[in-house]
């Protein structure tokens, strides 16, 4: 088996303490259900010398409906997914937490974790005599990006499932730290930057999601990856519209998962469908604007060209499921379960 | 065809002997040995691809608090090897490196973690060498040779046969075809990791626990590697968390913690982690294949002439076997007049490729069962008719003279394609929807040893006393197949008592007679024959003893529900436990014996000892595919079945050895790849397996496998134990080529290469859309120069089974490695 590195542990009595506990220690990280950071220290990725623990903290795993929904960051994405208001309301939300990982992961992983997830490489995502192997990487004790080797930054992959569906229901993300705290759109905790892709201090704890008021918005999530489980998404489409009075869209947002360091924002499509309709042919104009602001590479499953023909596909499929057709045999073949 | 059986237990449905164990927890696996005093162990594996060593500095790991000891190849006298003709393995490497991950130094300490610290302050210094990625750079022949014995640069073996006059048929076909494939390597994948502890026993004794599917094997090389007796080595195989083949070799772990365990008069632990798994690999063979193939105007084969070209990996293996099985079954299917074949293995710098669940069968019978749909549509034959009117007669004797007992292949066929529908649906599908068929055949067990010896390759030893239970004493190992509950299942059939009253004692070299492993697919009919002989003549014993009692012949004594009467009289009866202990007064302790040793192959030539088999085993599938023509996104809905393995001994098993083969066929015909990163030298010149992690490594989950439709189809063989045949590797092999087949009936494409991935279809479709092949395959097979042929005329044209010629041969360098083994054992 592989075996953990040495670091000390601290479980903290509440939020406060933890943020304490973080502002003082050098090379501290929080762990939640550590689905994702556990891995990365048995392969050395990542080396902190202390861990706060959070997973305990009841504060973090409260569900409470205010003018629309808050959810605590220690929520694990089993409750998530059990949550039946958050399925009604925030479909897209709720079809992203069922397609992440496994259900054995699912039962550990946080959303905060999910939001959080470091971002994935091929050449990154292995242990620490396999990157002696090839030779270091700039993401960890290297200079150079084998992904493309002319490159100044890190190009590793964004492949959280829930944050480009929570991106485009709008949310907000609170961040606490010893001395106060803060509230800002989910899609500024984002950086186009493999190493860097938080704009979250070491400091800052990720402690509630905040969600607006759902009604009269729809919203969907398609994620593509090789196998019905396990997978990280080699691309995801995570859509949210709310129509106005006979049918034409109002206000959408489409946000596109695994093409870049962070979520893609789609504004010129999302543009594009506001006052249309969505007809057959709006849906293939904005699938194809979707397609132009996806820019894969080659460090995930799939080849960057297939990944990016596949933007349009997707897209289509998550419109059309908006539009209210039936897309159960579609979503059979390319998710392997009824969601 | 198949009769209604008449018997008790073998053919009905039961819960596995080992079940209820297993799905408790309480099977011990290798890793849960814990043993008081134990003590770790980890290995250090190469980071480059290929170097000299130039020197390994130990010194600061020794002084690591809590290491016990470290290490190196200079520790060990012995090379080995599976094979007496490649024994070019060491425990750890000595002067050479020749792959990311070949072992050159091991730690033994406190516990795992201080060991693995300890691997960090080992100094290795390399001198690198030029690395060999694939068969083409290592036909260039150019320095950077991995090994002495060679035959000729990093060509390991080359191999060259022909039957009969295969141009001159060729000449004279309605037509011929020539295809070329690619079938990628790939792994495994045991959900068990590799692990092994080393005890040792008084006098410089030792024994060895290990997940391993061959502890006979391990004994032998073991005992060479560490130059000790045999008799002073054991070895026990747990029970096996899956193994595919891929825990047929004996490996350096094992070699190292024996010796670890000698040295330190302490057990030693070792359990490799997923990556290393990927290191051991013995996968499936990447192998590049071209086929020419003659037809008549019936679509009936003429000839055919097959090239293969298999990407060994750094070590030997049994890659001189796996190369005679890229060619040898070929002619087992199909009536084949006149066959020809080279094949040829090369060494590169990467894992060891070795036997998979199929072993060097599943390639070139993707290529032929494709090129057989190409045939089929170019003549407009149904493929499934096409394939019936050549399917091989029982009790034939193939060009290349293997003898074939029975054959279900027409009825699997027939079965397959009623169920699905297939009249229905081939080539009538509206587009993106498609069926393909392939067929098959495959061995039970080999019918040589892996080393020459005039013994039984399987024993069974029974032991009886007056408690009723009956204790059966056998070598082969359960690796999850189920070969511990046909053993008892055969046993309670002869002895008419419930298999709850039989323990059996598998896998321990030092209890139970020699069976030489599970692989091949032997286990089934020759620890089954061997167990009903040995059942057979204790059921003997017990019967004079009864029929001594009763007053009546031995003849008229039955055995059944756990009872033993005199069928001329029911009511002289007694329970069975009775019976026996009528038998022991007689006789003193019971004990019998069985063996089984495979009858001598009809083909005399050199190499034709590869091939030969007891039984073949048939398979029909048909494969349905949905493809959505925008993405290549495909989607495999249903699979059909049916497999002849002779007689079910139990449907449970059977299915679960039929389905479990249909979801390992998929993977690699989908997605498994075994593939590497190669960067060049004024980067880091790495050669690394691409993706060594179970994440990374594609294989299909639950989620992902579709439904099967599953027939037992038994057409009992005189040489199986109640006619039975194998089930655990047949029917992986049509799985491949009928998705291959259904995914051009559904978009027109041809994948000539495994996997058939979205995206290969993608590309073909694009191909196809503006005028191109729609074909994404490999385009031509290299030059290579052959050895002259070993010419053999098929039995129906003059035959005997020997060559007509003597081509000469280059010898291997090491070939007195055998002799050295035989000074070894009898020292
Ligand atoms: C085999 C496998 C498959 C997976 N597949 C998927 C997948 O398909 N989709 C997917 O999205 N994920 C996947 N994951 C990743 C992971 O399981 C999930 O993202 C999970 O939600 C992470 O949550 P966690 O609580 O376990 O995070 P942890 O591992 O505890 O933390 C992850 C990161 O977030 C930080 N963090 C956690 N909580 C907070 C907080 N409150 N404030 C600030 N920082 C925080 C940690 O410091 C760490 O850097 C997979 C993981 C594995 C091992
Ligand atoms: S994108 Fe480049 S720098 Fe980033 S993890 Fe991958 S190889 Fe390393």
């Amino acid at each position: 088996m592989m075996r953990l590195p040495r670091f000390h542990y601290y479980r903290p009595r509440d939020i406060r303490e933890a943020a304490l506990v973080l502002a003082g220690e050098e090379n501290a990280m929080v762990i939640a259900g550590g689905t994702d950071l556990l891995p990365n220290m048995k392969r050395r990725q990542q080396t902190p010398r202390t861990l706060v623990a959070l997973r305990h903290l009841d504060e973090l795993k409260r569900v409470t409906n205010g003018s629309g929904l808050v959810i605590g960051a220690g929520v694990t994405l089993t409750d998530l997914v059990q949550d039946r208001g958050i399925k009604s309301a925030y479909r897209g939300l709720w079809q992203a937490a069922a397609q992440v990982a496994t259900p054995h992961l699912r039962n550990m992983g946080t959303l905060g974790g999910n939001i959080c997830l470091d971002t994935r490489c091929n050449y990154y995502d292995q242990n620490h005599e396999w990157r002696k192997a090839i030779d270091f990487c700039m993401k960890k004790d290297g200079a150079i990006c084998w992904v493309s080797t002319g490159s100044k930054t890190c190009l590793a992959t964004s492949s959280t499932d829930t944050a480009p569906a929570l991106v485009s229901l709008g949310a907000e993300v609170e961040l606490e730290t010893a001395h106060g705290q803060r509230t800002i759109p989910l899609h500024e905790l984002y950086r186009d930057d493999g190493i860097h892709y938080l704009t979250r201090s070491n400091e800052e704890i990720l402690t509630r999601i905040i969600l607006p008021d759902g009604a009269g918005t729809r919203s969907v999530y398609w994620k593509l990856r090789r196998r019905g489980s396990f997978d990280f998404p080699v691309l995801s489409v995570a859509a949210a519209i709310r129509f106005g009075a006979g049918g034409a869209v109002d206000e959408a947002r489409i946000v596109l998962g695994a093409v870049a360091s962070q979520p893609v924002l789609c504004d010129s499509a999302s543009e594009f469908l506001n006052d249309r309709s969505l007809t057959d042919e709006v849906i293939e104009e904005a699938a194809a604007l979707c397609a132009r602001a996806a820019k894969p590479v080659k460090n995930t499953d799939f080849s960057p060209h297939w990944r990016k023909r596949a933007v349009a596909r997707l897209a289509a499929y998550a419109l059309q499921e908006l539009r209210g057709d039936d897309m159960r045999a579609t979503r059979e073949k390319i998710a392997r379960q009824a969601l | 065809m198949s009769k209604e059986n008449s018997y008790s237990v073998i053919g009905k449905p039961r819960r596995r002997v080992d079940g209820a164990d297993k799905v408790t927890g309480q099977t011990c696996f290798a890793d849960d040995i814990m043993l008081p005093r134990m003590l770790h162990c980890k290995l250090l594996r190469s980071h480059v691809p290929h170097a000299l060593i130039r020197s390994i500095d130990t010194r600061k790991a020794e002084r690591h608090p809590g290491v016990k000891l470290v290490l190196t190849g200079r520790d060990f006298p012995n090379e080995y090897g599976i094979l007496p003709v490649s024994q070019d393995e060491q425990p750890l490497c000595r002067e050479k490196v020749r792959f990311v991950g070949d072992p050159v130094a091991a730690v033994i300490a406190r516990d795992e973690f201080v060991a693995e610290e300890a691997l960090e302050l080992i100094r290795v210094e390399y001198e690198p060498l030029d690395t060999i990625s694939d068969p083409v750079e290592a036909l260039k022949q150019e320095p950077a040779r991995l090994h002495d014995y060679s035959e000729e640069g990093n060509i390991h073996k080359r191999l060259s046969y022909e039957f009969g006059d295969v141009e001159e048929s060729l000449a004279n076909s309605a037509h011929v075809f020539e295809d070329i494939f690619f079938f990628e390597g790939n792994t495994h994948l045991p959900l068990e990791q590799h692990a092994a502890v080393g005890v040792p026993e008084a006098e410089g004794r030792v024994t060895l626990w290990s997940s391993t599917q061959c502890p006979h094997y391990v004994h032998r090389a073991v005992a060479k590697a560490l130059d000790l007796p045999m008799a002073h080595v054991r070895v026990i195989a747990t029970p096996n968390g899956g193994g595919f083949g891929g825990k047929t070799d004996p490996f350096n772990h094992e070699i190292v913690v024996a010796r670890a365990a000698l040295m330190l008069g302490r057990p030693i632990k070792i359990c490799l982690n997923r990556e290393e798994v990927f290191y051991c690999h013995r996968g499936r063979h990447p192998v590049l294949m071209k086929f020419r193939t003659g037809v008549d105007v019936n679509g009936a084969l003429t000839a055919m002439h097959l090239q293969t070209l298999l990407d060994g990996g750094a070590y030997g293996s049994y890659g001189v076997a796996s190369a005679f099985y890229t060619a040898v079954l070929q002619p087992v299917t199909y009536h084949l007049p006149r066959y020809a074949f080279d094949a040829c293995r090369v060494f590169t710098n990467k894992p060891p490729c070795g036997p998979k669940r199929g072993h060097g069968t599943v390639q070139p019978r993707f290529g032929q069962e494709v090129q057989l749909d190409k045939i089929a549509d170019r003549l407009k034959i149904d493929p499934a008719e096409l394939r019936l009117n050549m399917v091989e007669k029982p009790g034939a004797l193939t060009a290349n003279y293997l003898k074939i007992g029975s054959i279900g292949l027409a009825e699997c066929i027939n079965r397959v394609t009623e169920r699905s529908g297939w009249k229905d649906k081939y080539r009538k599908l509206p587009s993106g929807r498609g069926v393909g068929l392939a067929c098959s055949s495959y061995l039970t067990g080999a019918g040589n040893s892996i080393y020459w010896n005039a013994m039984p390759h399987s024993g069974v030893q029974l032991k009886l006393d007056r408690s009723g239970r009956v204790t059966v004493f056998c070598g082969a190992t359960e690796i999850g197949q189920g070969s511990d509950d046909v053993l008892v299942a055969t046993v309670a059939e002869i002895l008419g008592i419930d298999p709850l009253d039989i323990r059996c004692v598998t896998g321990d070299t030092d209890l139970t007679p020699v069976d030489l492993g599970s692989y091949s697919s032997r286990v089934t009919l020759m620890m089954g024959n061997a167990a009903i002989q040995a059942a057979e003549r204790a059921r003997d014993l017990i019967a004079q003893a009864a029929a001594q009692k009763f007053g009546a012949d031995a003849e008229v004594i039955e055995f059944a529900g756990g009872r033993v009467f005199n069928t001329g009289r029911p009511e002289q009866e007694m329970p069975f436990q009775e019976a026996v202990v009528c038998a022991e007064e007689i006789y003193g302790s019971l004990g019998t014996t069985g063996s089984y040793t495979p009858a001598p192959p009809p083909g005399k030539y050199k190499g034709g000892g590869v091939g030969p088999s007891p039984a073949y085993s048939y398979t029909a599938a048909v494969v349905e595919v949905e493809i959505d023509t925008a993405s290549g996104w495909i989607t495999v809905p249903r699979v059909y079945i049916a497999h002849d393995l002779g007689r079910t001994m139990n449907p449970v098993l059977a299915r679960g050895q039929v389905e479990g083969s249909v979801y390992m066929g998929l993977g690699e015909a989908l997605m498994e790849e075994s593939a590497f990163r190669r960067l060049p030298a004024r980067l880091s010149g790495a050669l690394v397996h691409r993706e060594p992690s179970m994440l990374e490594y594609k294989s299909p989950t639950s989620t992902d496998m579709p439904e099967v439709i599953t027939d037992l189809i038994e057409y009992p063989d005189d040489n199986g134990p109640f006619g039975a045949k194998e089930a655990g590797q047949g029917p992986l092999l049509p799985v491949i080529p009928a998705l291959a087949n259904a995914v051009y009936d559904a978009v027109g494409v041809r994948i000539d290469e495994v996997p058939i991935t979205a995206e290969k279809i993608l590309q073909a479709l694009d191909s196809k859309a503006r005028g191109g092949s729609g074909r994404v395959g490999p385009a031509k097979f290299p030059e290579l120069e052959w050895p002259e042929p070993y010419r053999v005329p098929p039995p129906w044209e003059g035959g005997d089974g020997n060559a007509v010629n003597k081509p000469q041969r280059k010898r291997a360098a090491k070939m007195h490695d055998m002799d050295r083994f035989r000074k070894v054992t009898a020292s």
